[in-house]
């Protein structure tokens, strides 16, 4: 601990970058659809909304699912191909198994992405972090601003009744870049 | 770890400015911490900074947004007018308690 003579010492406050020009900006694309596919991109603009930056989400393609009223409350998660995934409840079966990849067999069996996908939505909630819909509602509060592919937007048949009410606009690949330049881009 | 000295007292704080000890803190340092990064705060504040304060003493961590609007009952477009641009930061600064450390 420093013994500087209480009279002296300088007030220290931090520095919340209020002085700063607002010039970060953050561009997330969302292409995938699947649950896990979702939060980091979501978690991400949570982080970057928080701390006073500019941010944007593009969907395109499968991440359409993210803006899509019917299927935006019921994304899934596939083990299939996810060699990562681990399922904490092995280790008691045997505690070898902790740490273990599920067999790629396993995972491809009828009820798998059901089993999983209930699986990830509790850890989730475990940690207080909320649903896809509640998730997207937040970052909207707190001014991230969110667009919607055209290409993929007229692909999928879509029509402005199936689009989640957020979604500013739907916009060009063009478009984007307007909105985009500047920014630090995420693809994911 | 660093001292500092506001109002007239000495306190202990990290090395970017935070109090490190949230005894420490009582609502006059909290109105002059606001000053420093110039708020003033109102009754809106302060409802802010005692939730903050006492959800802090009851978890033993500094609420995230999320939770000082869901818990709270504070919206979070609510925050980012009273403590602009970084609300997370500055009421975890004014209310003297650690910067929130969970994602969302």
């Amino acid at each position: 601990m420093s013994t500087t003579t209480p009279d002296l010492a300088p007030t220290l406050v931090p520095d919340f970058g209020d002085d700063e020009a607002a010039d970060r900006k953050f561009v997330i694309i969302c292409s995938k659809g699947n649950l896990d596919m979702a939060y980091p991109a979501l978690v991400l603009a949570t982080a970057a909304l928080g701390e006073g930056i500019e941010t944007h989400l593009f969907f395109t393609f499968w991440g359409f699912d993210m803006i899509n009223k019917h299927t935006m409350n019921d994304l899934k998660f596939t083990p299939v191909g996810n060699t990562a995934m681990h399922v904490s409840q092995a280790g008691s079966v045997r505690p070898g198994w902790r740490w273990k990849s599920v067999p790629q067999v396993v995972t491809a069996m009828p009820g798998m992405t059901t089993v999983a996908t209930k699986m990830m939505k509790k850890q989730i909630d475990d940690l207080e972090i909320p649903p896809v819909p509640e998730m997207l509602e937040q970052i909207q509060a707190m001014g991230a601003h969110l667009w919607a592919c055209k290409m993929s937007y007229d692909m999928q048949g879509m029509t402005e009744d199936d689009l989640y009410e957020g979604v500013e606009a739907v916009i060009s690949a063009s478009d984007f870049m307007d909105i985009s330049e500047g920014g630090q881009l995420l693809f994911i | 770890m660093a001292t500092t000295t506001l109002a007239g007292r000495q306190l202990d704080v990290n090395e970017e400015g935070f109090l490190t000890d949230p005894s420490q803190w009582d609502e006059e340092l909290g109105t002059a911490l606001a000053a420093q990064i110039g708020i003033t705060l109102t009754d809106a504040h302060w409802r802010v900074i005692r939730f903050v304060r006492e959800d802090h003493a009851v978890k033993g961590e500094t609420p995230t947004l999320r939770r000082v609007s869901t818990v709270g009952g504070i919206p979070i477009k609510e925050l980012f007018q009273l403590f602009p641009k970084k609300p997370a930061k500055k009421m975890s600064y004014i209310a003297g308690v650690p910067k929130p450390v969970g994602c969302v």
